[in-house]
């Protein structure tokens, strides 16, 4: 179970912006709707442990995750949690395996070359497995960026604006793609945008005003 | 994947700034390791050539030419000395032992010296086959002469007049090879070693021919180059150089003192050079420092990812650490590697074989050289380290 509890966060000299208390059960999948400067960002980045609220507490299936210290904060990331961002951003000097061992190793787990190709697999993207990213084309530079947030088999991925850029067919298909690899992985799945188009595949959505 | 792998692959994902980068370290280390070995070759052959000597006498010019061309075998004489006057010298209660040296002649550019028994012990020589001159014309030549005259012991050739190679030969007189020196390590494996009367042989038909041959003053009074001096005692030190200046129309030269002036001369030249590469160090741990910073400022966003995908600030740290250090070290074994091969370039087009210099050693100092490259790695790659280790993940991610 993933809860979010009295967070409120603030940067400088801005206004504090709260958000309501959030509990999420193991295999859900949410969306996170709000427009652009609504926060979204921000309380994204709070869920995935890379900025601490103010106040308030995340707990990630039993774990208050800014209880943790740092170093094992950044494990328990690498671990747990599974990131796509808007821009399928990988590093260009590795290849795509190579790119998918990286989050291995951060999350000090053995690399394991079977569940590489298996997520390639699924993903349709296993030819390109010992290609860099400059010779791949953007969808399926992005399907790389979800291989990647599923390696480790997370019990929370977050996709941040993974649509906002792409046409109808496009924003189907990879939102198709994530719902199917959230539930290939038995991970709960959080989709932060303001692209209404993808309002309808969702039961559960946590709006921000 | 460790950090080490990382870097290296960051690095060659940028060949160019990478390449230009090693070739300017390269650079400068190759100049300083050219230097260093130089320095330590020409300083390990003056000490081992002049070690046992505490005194040339020759004829009056300069003491530093003197050195030079009876210690070292490189210059030209200042002239010859009365063997009357050598002789008393020898006998001086200051002298433990005097070598005499008669030069003149040469096989090839090989100098031919013409000397007595004194010059063995003098130098320690030891044979590698047959024996040392005895009689006339019989000569004892160095291993490298061996080797590179392609003579053996009983092979005979004709030596030449004067100290360069030229086509006067002394026709009439032919020397026999008695015997090679085992590897001695100092100017001997260069020379030609016989006793003085066959240098005098030599010369004694240019008596007949014009009148003035160079081992004889024209009326029958033998003539020698110069003395290897050993002292008695270090009273010797203070009393005998004066006593040889003031006292007789000879000239006393110090190998000590010689040679420290000559490194003084050189070492200008050294300093200059010296300094010149250390700039040029400089310049590239300035020219890494700027390349890993930018890219730093380019990759902010890749270390960002790195960072939610798990990756701890420290592992951060140490792959920008890394990368600056694969620059830095690999510019350094190039640069070693260069100073090597130029070296020894060098010394495959250097004339004398007395100065001979060779690339193919390794010192010891190298490793200081390594231990610079590891301290300029760590110089260059410090700062983008730490600002790798504090960046807000967040604000990054934020704003892109």
């Amino acid at each position: 179970m993933i809860s979010l509890k009295s967070v409120v966060h603030s940067y400088k000299d801005t206004k504090p912006i709260s958000f309501k208390d959030w509990q999420i059960n193991n295999g859900e999948q949410w969306l996170l709707l709000g427009e652009s400067g609504s926060g979204k960002t921000t309380l994204l980045h709070i869920l995935t442990g890379i900025l601490k609220p103010k106040q308030g507490e995340v707990n990630i299936n039993q774990t208050s995750i800014y209880s943790l210290s740092s170093k094992n904060l950044d494990q328990f990331r690498g671990r747990n949690i599974g990131i796509i961002f808007q821009r399928p951003h990988l590093i260009k000097s590795l290849t795509i395996a190579e790119n998918l061992l990286l989050v291995q190793s951060f999350a000090k787990l053995p690399e394991d070359h079977k569940r590489i190709d298996e997520v390639l697999n699924s993903l349709d993207i296993i030819h390109k497995k010992d290609a860099y990213p400059s010779t791949l084309s953007q969808g399926q530079l992005q399907r790389v960026s979800i291989a990647r947030a599923v390696i480790n088999k997370p019990a929370l991925l977050i996709a941040d604006e993974p649509t906002s850029s792409l046409d109808d067919k496009n924003a189907t298909a990879v939102l198709e793609l994530l719902m199917e690899q959230s539930g290939l992985n038995q991970a709960t799945l959080i989709v932060a945008t303001h692209d209404k188009r993808v309002k309808d595949a969702f039961t559960h959505t946590y709006s921000l005003a | 994947m460790s950090p080490f792998k990382i870097s290296w692959k960051s690095i060659w994902s940028k060949p160019l700034s990478s390449g230009l980068n090693i070739m300017l370290i390269a650079f400068g280390t190759g100049i300083l390791t050219i230097l260093l070995l130089a320095s330590t070759q020409i300083e390990e052959k003056l000490n081992n050539n002049s070690k046992d000597i505490d005194l040339v006498v020759g004829a009056k010019g300069s003491p530093l030419q003197l050195i030079l061309s009876s210690i070292y075998y490189i210059d030209f004489p200042t002239g010859n000395i009365p063997l009357k006057d050598a002789n008393e010298l020898s006998h001086n209660p200051f002298v433990k032992r005097a070598t005499p040296l008669a030069l003149g002649d040469n096989y090839n550019g090989v100098r031919i010296v013409g000397t007595d028994s004194n010059f063995i012990s003098l130098y320690g020589l030891k044979l590698q086959s047959g024996k040392f001159w005895n009689a006339d014309l019989e000569a004892t030549i160095g291993t490298n002469v061996a080797k590179e005259q392609n003579l053996k012991v009983g092979d005979t050739f004709f030596g030449a007049h004067g100290l360069t190679e030229n086509k006067d030969l002394h026709k009439d007189h032919a020397y026999k090879v008695a015997g090679i020196l085992a590897p001695q390590g100092n100017v001997t494996d260069n020379l030609i070693l016989t006793n003085i009367a066959s240098v005098w042989k030599m010369h004694e038909e240019d008596v007949m021919e014009d009148g003035k041959g160079k081992m004889e003053d024209g009326t029958g009074n033998r003539e020698i180059t110069s003395l290897l001096i050993q002292y008695r005692s270090p009273m010797s030190v203070v009393m005998f150089p004066r006593m040889v200046n003031q006292g007789t129309n000879l000239q006393s030269a110090s190998p000590a003192m010689e040679s420290t002036r000559l490194f003084s001369l050189i070492g200008v030249g050294v300093d200059t050079l010296q300094w010149f590469a250390i700039l040029i160090m400089l310049i590239a741990a300035i020219s890494v420092f700027v390349n890993l910073y930018n890219s730093l400022k380019e990759r902010s966003y890749d270390l960002a990812i790195m960072r939610t995908l798990g990756a701890s600030r420290t592992k951060l740290f140490v792959i920008i650490i890394l990368e600056g250090l694969i620059l830095t070290i690999a510019g350094t074994i190039v640069g070693v590697a260069l100073g090597h091969m130029a070296l020894e370039l060098i010394a495959h087009y250097q004339e004398s074989s007395q100065a001979k210099l060779t690339g193919m050693v390794f010192i010891t100092s190298e490793v200081y050289l390594l231990l610079a490259g590891l301290a300029i790695g760590i110089f260059a790659s410090i700062i983008p380290a730490m600002q790798a280790y504090r960046s807000n993940i967040s604000k990054i991610l934020a704003k892109n």
